[in-house]
């Protein structure tokens, strides 16, 4: 199953090479990795999307844990949380093109952020699903270029009061 | 006053109270060597590979349970010592190894002997460091001490580029650390431990499965009271021996693939298991999914990472074996009666008669080829009055010096368990031999895997360091041949060594001294002489070449289920074979 697993770390050199070498040489799965600073700056986080069963998941977390340069480890999946992922595509665009590319861009809420004659560069940030179904649409237009950020995600603050959370549910 | 950072070095280790400092110098380190040099507080071990050094380290370590410390060159001197990191990362040794480096200005140059230090280590330390500002060094040198000594101890290596040996900074040496994400677990959770202590009151059939954690967390005393107190029979683990008294009534001996028939069959039978300082390696747990079937697990370890990795554990505590036993202890003391032992007398008739029947054994001939368990035997008999430290090297004559030198107390034994390292005995031997220089140290090793460092015995005697080595002659990598006998039909592939080298001539080349063994009837008498003589020694003793070692659970086999004896065709094979026949050369050469 995959899990979304939230590090915190200390910003220096090597460590995202301690991260990453636990994981090689464990034999865990890596599906995406995102690292940046966080308000301190003397720590970083980091992203990890990874799969595996409970107890796998349960040894990912402990090994984490047991790196003498990881300050905290959540496991995000154990509680409710929101991810995304930006993904920016350069896509082929010629005569009717533009438009059907213009449709697209509308339809996910994405932007384009470059344009030449022959061109346009799409930004779109979503869930993974969403990310994939524009790429999907995109395709057959010809996709010259495609990367991805993989996820980030953090934690929903959990809902305190009964009556938020049925205000909530009437909403829904 | 500014020092530089060699003398800053030198400051730190007599902070930390080392004493002895295993090394080789080379282009880097020169600043570290001649300011070491020029004092008299940290002695310094030349030896002869940076192997030897780092393997010496490990010795002093498990012998005075203090953090090794050993100090090699860059480049090569580096990917020599990586085998000793590694061999005591496997097995959580406390040690610090210092490196030297090129200087910052040509780091990821490809200077002259550079190599990328802190990468090569990251896999086989528990951390490690590169020191890019002198200012730096001391602090560094703090934490390194601290981290390899606290916690499931381990090897770190400090990194220190040549220009950074020799630039200037004002010396304080921090009186404390604090490392936010290093905060090891000391005290196990109360309320497990409650769980635990009902346990084992209700448990018919419990068994203490101990390893070396118990022997770093200084628990051998706590864990004899608890086995006393309860009457439960004590397992050991390879690295747990020592733990507890080898001939104490409660003792089974070591688990595992070459363990007594009592301690495995104990494990295989239980309906509690309690796992103290030990971590449930696949040479203990055999098939994991037929492992202790019936046994409910109680699993005590400062390591979270070994609580759940191989088996399901039912009762988990994380914390130090010492303080969680002596809390474990307080309950049982409040509650333990007689009833226990009334509960648990069909357990111990069971296991009684299991090491009845199936005891320890070989078949030594009045004026037969010489058995190797003969060799153990009386070695053991002869020293164990002088409370010896004894290593061994990796293979056959490790598992049999593990079944029969029984000791008494813990940080006695040196042996190589979760690497394998051939070629650990000597080196480790002569670490333990720096730290106790009047101590009776012996190293039990083969001939294959003696010869992996003997160039160490260039340190021995130049040192001053009398270990004396007792070697298993058999003429083969033994443990390679007996596999070969057992699975792979006899085909001796690269298992056979010949008669090469001459042991004894080989000791008097370094100016050690060499004596042989020739008939079963000579072995006291030897041994003898070889204890009684201050110098190194060694002892080659030509053992029957084609004995085996049992019980043996083969690999991934399950616990009950053990070989005992060579299997008819090979006992056919073998019998009154006292020399390697032609046809085994053959094999050897058509190999």
């Amino acid at each position: 199953m995959e899990h979304i697993i939230s590090v915190t770390v200390e910003n220096k050199f090597g460590v995202l090479s301690r991260v990453a070498g636990l994981f090689s040489g464990r034999g865990f799965n890596i599906e995406s990795l995102s690292v940046a600073p966080t308000l301190d700056p003397s720590m970083s986080q980091m992203t990890i999307v990874t799969s595996g069963d409970e107890r796998i998941i349960e040894q990912i977390v402990k090994q984490l844990n047991k790196l003498i340069d990881v300050i905290k480890v959540v496991d995000l999946n154990e509680t409710e949380f929101v991810s995304r992922e930006t993904a920016i595509i350069k896509v082929h665009t010629k005569d009717a093109d533009r438009a059907e590319a213009l449709r697209i861009v509308d339809i996910f809420r994405a932007n384009v952020i470059d344009s030449t004659p022959s061109t346009y560069t799409i930004e779109v940030s979503g869930d993974p699903k969403k990310i994939e179904a524009i790429i999907n649409l995109l395709q057959p237009l010809g996709i010259k270029d495609l990367v991805r950020t993989g996820r980030v995600a953090v934690a929903r603050e959990p809902v305190r009061s009964a009556a938020i959370q049925a205000k909530k549910v009437a909403r829904d | 006053m500014k020092l530089t950072g060699a003398e800053i070095f030198i400051e730190c280790l007599k902070r930390e109270g080392v004493k002895t400092v295993f090394a080789l110098p080379g282009g880097v380190v020169l600043k570290i060597f001649d300011t070491l040099h020029q004092q008299k507080d940290v002695e310094v071990i030349l030896t002869r590979h940076e192997q030897g050094a780092g393997h010496m380290a490990e010795g002093y370590a498990k012998a005075t349970g203090k953090a090794g410390v050993c100090l090699v060159t860059s480049g090569p001197g580096m990917t020599n010592v990586i085998t000793a990191l590694a061999d005591a990362y496997m097995d959580s040794v406390p040690m610090v190894c210092f490196s030297g480096q090129v200087p910052t200005s040509l780091i990821g140059n490809d200077a002259f002997q550079e190599a990328d230090n802190v990468g090569l280590s990251r896999p086989c330390t528990k951390y490690n460091f590169l020191v890019k500002d002198v200012n730096d060094l001391a602090a560094t040198i703090k934490e390194a001490f601290y981290i390899a000594t606290t916690g499931r101890p381990g090897p770190v290596l400090v990194d220190i580029p040549k220009d950074v040996s020799m630039a200037k900074a004002e010396f304080t040496y921090p009186n404390s650390v604090s490392i936010r994400g290093y905060n090891p677990t000391y005290d196990g959770n109360k309320w497990q431990i409650k769980q635990a202590a009902e346990a084992i009151m209700k448990a018919k059939k419990p068994i203490l499965y101990v390893g070396g954690g118990v022997i770093f967390s200084g628990a051998a005393q706590e864990l004899l009271e608890l086995a006393e107190m309860t009457q439960i029979p004590v397992d050991m683990t390879l690295m747990g021996l020592g733990a507890f008294p080898g001939e104490h009534l409660l003792s089974l001996g070591m688990l595992g693939m070459h363990g007594t028939y009592q301690a495995n069959m104990a494990m295989h039978y239980s309906d509690l298991v309690i796992a103290i300082g030990a971590r449930f390696d696949d040479r203990v747990t055999g098939k994991v999914s037929e492992f202790c079937p019936y046994a409910k697990v109680i699993h005590v370890d400062i390591d979270p990472t070994s609580i759940r990795k191989n088996i399901h554990v039912d009762i988990p505590i994380v914390g130090d074996c010492r303080t969680v036993l002596r809390e474990l202890n307080q309950i049982l003391r409040a509650t333990v009666n007689g009833e226990q032992k009334d509960l648990r007398k069909p357990w111990w008739d069971q296991i009684r008669e299991w090491q009845q029947t199936h005891p320890l054994t070989f078949h030594q001939e009045k004026n037969g080829p010489i058995k190797p368990q003969q060799v153990v035997k009386r070695l053991y008999e002869l020293t164990k009055d002088r409370d010896p430290i004894v290593s061994t090297d990796v293979g056959q004559h490790q598992m049999w010096a593990a079944q029969y030198f029984k000791l008494a107390k813990p940080n006695r034994w040196l042996t190589s368990g979760g690497l394998g390292t051939m070629g650990f005995g000597f080196p480790a031997a002569m670490g333990a031999q720096a730290a106790f220089r009047d101590r009776l140290v012996l190293c039990i090793a083969g001939d294959g895997s003696v010869q992996m460092n003997m160039q160490e015995m260039a340190t021995a005697v130049v040192s001053k360091l009398p270990v004396k080595i007792v070697i298993l002659n058999n003429g083969f990598h033994g443990m390679v041949r007996q596999w070969q006998d057992l699975f792979y039909e006899g085909r001796y592939a690269s298992s056979y060594l010949d008669t090469t080298p001459d042991f004894v001539k080989l000791a008097d080349a370094y100016g050690a001294v060499g004596l042989r063994v020739k008939t079963v009837g000579d072995l006291d008498a030897v041994l003898k002489e070889a204890l009684a003589t201050d110098k190194p020694v060694i002892v080659d003793v030509p053992t029957y070449p084609y004995e085996n070692c049992y019980p043996m659970i083969p690999a991934g086999g399950c616990n009950h289920e053990m070989i005992l004896e060579d299997p008819p065709e090979l006992k056919k094979k073998q019998s009154g074979a006292a020399k390697v026949t032609p046809e085994d050369k053959d094999t050897v050469l058509t190999a």
